[in-house]
């Protein structure tokens, strides 16, 4: 019973949705504010059924309903209750509908939060919302209905993939789909301007927090996915270029360009058609993102089974929303009144700078995620592209921007001084070339690339810290002063600073990670030691042991340092999933500081020894602590006073355009 | 150093062309070196690629075939049920990888005719088969009239 009213929230909120789509379009078309007035309580209840629908495909997951297919497919009885909940997004229905319910939460938070929205851009922006979940609807409806029942239902489920049995995968997606989705906002808002054929600052102010919050959330998703990547599928490597990886990198890149142009829009409304291109294009390889994640027109390691129909209905649907918009795009983008000169050299100049690098990236690899389809498409020929291309043309296109970034925020608005500000970044330069020169000398194994990246991690953090340093007026005013003046800086100055550390952070992580880390494998037997990067790791034992849905071989192992002193240790197993009849590798890693040691065994050998491959990962956890800097960046960011969505002005905007009001 | 709007709007311009053109020649450059093309076993037989050419192997893994060496060596054979080539591979396979299973392997092929991969692809899911190999069991299905003419056929 409550499976058939999910489905009927699910259809009803699909009818809403068309609702929402067409009035208040029409309202806005037609200047009748009472079409119009219907996009907020229409949005609203539409966000309810999406839920109540979601609750109840939840609610047969808690009670392991096997009545119902998907349950039945991706659920187990014996499963703990942590993932019989996150199951419900790890299959194709079920995360479909997790996306559009984020969908609606979107919209529904449009509506709560937009009141003081010119009336006519809320109704446009939610109708748009109202198209995009129309259609995600219908496509679950008809390709993918995680309601359908089975009859007789079976006693037991077939349970959930076990690589999917993770705290890690439980997290991803809901992170990844809040910022697919949440670009989903700036695409609404750039259509609602294309329709009306205006764009000014209180857009931007808008559009600009948006932009931050999927950001931060699609940044989490990734770091998120990459790590799990990195310690559930046991072959130590956290990025892999892989088409799946890349279909959430690609919307994370023209993202951050998208989030770099619309401050330019904001302080000094230049770029405003740039703008909107970005905001659309993001959203686009959002909606391409999913599109190849869900029809697995590519061979990736991460590939799911999937079903050729959902491919071509969700290629449609990328047709209908790229194509459109696009062609919208092309249609009023030169109504719309470009403003803000500036010189070349100057901030806005050092951000169309970050744009072209970035949508250039972007662009680097779109073509290599797509190549082969095309190559097959056009010459029937199968190739595939992978981490060589990638780190052939992505690394050199992304080198030159890292380089610029300290340089960014310290340019004036309008004209710059670069001799002036590399004076100033003088420090961080010093800075960072000790750092490459300590590590070129001091640590074994690097090279100069690996000491080039050490130095460039260095300069990102550095510079970032100068940023502050010098906004405070260190140096040049009293300490007491500058402390002041430190506290009183804007939180977004703070944001950027803490973003830019981050990808600092990062940098390290992968420089040191790339060039440093060992890798030993070795069939080993009970008792035997192997010396990996100063420690000696021996095998104690290995012993069969039950799970509550898996029966594993778990082997015990424990590292010493050089002195012999016992510094801890480490369990990996080999589980074997019983309903699935399916293997895993639950690799066991041991962290010392920000590095990593690494160990998962393989098969047995003939000759009873066991498989065991173990990595030395230096600093490999900065990676994504790096990511989670980014994150607090983002974060600091939107707590901005004049970000905040809906805070009282405190002062009057002077220059609200049109007659719009401040907020 | 007064620049007109003219001369603004020109260097910013020019220098996107320069970048962006030198962006092109990376990408062409990359596109004719880095990609590595796709074959099954009897494409082997009918051309071998490049001495010291990176490709993809792709078929089922032989029943039978999995050979376990001294240490972490392994050897098995890849078939496409029309011919098979025998794949040498050190270190850990892939948690799914089982006889009689859809699998990808990225390597090089030796002068003797065995295949040394270095990376055998994974996949997370049991009933997942990478989509090329899929398609060409498809066409295997009807091999009879393509076979010796399959370059062709492609």
């Amino acid at each position: 019973m409550i499976i058939e009213l999910g489905h009927f929230a699910l259809v009803l909120a699909f009818a809403l949705a068309l609702v929402q789509f067409v009035l208040p379009l029409m309202g806005t078309r037609l200047g009748d504010p009472r079409l119009m007035a219907v996009a907020n309580p229409v949005t609203l209840v539409g966000f309810a059924l999406v839920a109540v629908s979601f609750a109840a495909l939840t609610s047969a997951y808690i009670q392991s309903d096997f009545s119902v297919v998907n349950v039945w497919e991706n659920s187990h009885s014996a499963k703990p209750m942590l993932y019989k909940v996150t199951g419900v997004w790890g299959n194709h229905e079920g995360s479909m509908l997790l996306w559009v319910l984020i969908l609606s939460l979107f919209g529904a938070m449009v509506a709560l939060f937009g009141r003081n929205l010119p009336d006519t851009l809320r109704s446009n922006v939610l109708s748009i919302q109202g198209l995009v979940g129309a259609a995600f609807l219908l496509f679950i409806l008809v390709t993918s209905n995680p309601f359908t029942r089975l009859s007789p239902a079976p006693l037991e489920g077939r349970d959930l993939n076990p690589v999917l049995q993770d705290i890690g995968l439980a997290i991803h997606p809901p992170l990844l789909y809040l910022g697919y989705v949440g670009f989903s906002v700036c695409f609404s808002f750039a259509v609602a301007a294309l329709i009306e054929g205006r764009i000014d600052a209180a857009w931007a102010r808008w559009v600009r927090p948006w932009t931050l919050a999927a950001w931060l959330f699609l940044t989490g998703g990734i770091a998120m996915g990459s790590y799990w990547a990195y310690y559930e599928l046991g072959w130590g490597g956290w990025w892999f270029w892989d088409p799946v990886e890349n279909a959430s990198f690609l919307p994370w890149l023209s993202g951050t360009a998208l989030l770099h142009s619309a401050i330019v829009m904001e302080k000094r409304s230049a770029l405003k058609i740039w703008t909107l291109l970005l905001a659309i294009l993001t959203f686009s390889l959002s909606l391409l993102g999913t599109f190849l994640v869900r029809s697995g027109v590519l061979t990736s390691v991460h590939a799911f089974a999937t079903d050729p129909s959902r491919g071509v209905f969700i290629l449609m649907l990328l047709i209908l929303f790229i194509g459109g918009s696009l062609a919208l795009f092309a249609l009023r983008a030169s109504s719309l009144t470009q403003g803000g000169l500036f010189h070349p050299v100057s901030r806005e100049g050092s951000l169309v700078l970050n744009n072209l690098f970035l949508t250039t990236a972007t662009a680097t690899v779109l073509l290599g995620t797509l190549y082969p389809l095309l190559v097959e498409a056009v010459t029937g020929e199968k190739i595939s592209v992978g981490a060589p291309f990638f780190n052939l043309t992505f690394i050199p296109l992304i080198v030159p921007l890292l380089i610029a970034v300290p340089f960014g925020p310290l340019l004036a608005w309008k004209r710059g001084d670069v001799y002036a500000v590399s004076q100033r970044l003088f420090a961080a330069f010093g800075g960072a070339l000790l750092v490459a020169l300590l590590g070129y000398f001091l640590i074994d194994g690097t090279g100069v690339l690996a000491a080039f990246g050490m130095g460039l991690a260095a300069w990102l953090m550095l510079g970032a810290l100068t940023d502050l340093a010098l906004k405070a007026g260190i140096g040049n005013v009293s300490l007491s002063v500058a402390w002041r003046r430190f506290r009183g800086l804007p939180r977004s100055v703070f944001g950027t600073a803490l973003a830019h550390f981050g990808l600092g952070v990062t940098v390290l992580g992968i420089a040191a990670v790339t060039s440093l880390d060992i890798e030993r494998v070795m069939v080993m037997r009970p008792g035997d030691t192997m010396s990996v990067a100063g420690y000696t790791l021996k095998f104690d034992t290995i012993a069969p042991q039950r799970g509550p849905n898996f029966t594993e071989d778990r082997a015990h192992f424990t590292y010493m340092d050089a002195a012999a002193r016992v510094q801890g240790e480490i369990i990996s197993s080999k589980r074997l999933y019983t309903a699935r009849q399916m293997p895993t590798t639950e690799a066991g890693i041991s962290t010392i500081w920000f590095s990593q040691l690494y160990v998962s065994i393989g098969d047995a050998t003939s000759d009873g020894g066991i498989v065991v491959r173990v990595w030395w990962k230096p600093m490999v956890l900065l990676i994504w602590l790096g990511g989670v800097v980014m994150m607090g960046g983002g974060v600091v960011s939107l707590l901005d006073r004049r970000l905040r969505v809906g805070a009282p002005a405190r002062r009057k905007e002077k220059a609200a355009p049109a007659g719009v009001a401040a907020r | 150093m007064a620049m007109t709007r003219k001369q603004k709007r020109l260097s910013i311009i020019g220098g996107a062309m320069l970048f962006l053109g030198l962006a092109s020649g990376l990408t062409l450059y990359a596109l004719g070196q880095k990609t590595s093309y796709f074959y099954m076993p009897v494409d082997l037989k009918a051309a071998a690629p490049d001495p010291g050419q990176r490709i993809r192997l792709g078929g089922l893994v032989e029943k039978g075939s999995i050979v376990r060496g001294d240490n972490t060596e392994i050897h098995f054979s890849v078939t496409d049920q029309a011919h098979s080539v025998t794949v040498a591979y050190n270190g850990i396979l892939p948690d799914l990888f089982r006889e009689e299973q859809g699998v990808v392997t990225e390597g090089v092929l030796r002068s003797d005719g065995i295949f040394v991969a270095d990376s055998v692809l994974a996949k997370h899911d049991e009933t997942y088969m990478p989509p090329e190999v899929a398609d060409r069991l498809k066409e295997t299905g009807m091999w009879q009239h393509a076979d010796g003419t399959d370059e062709a056929a492609q």
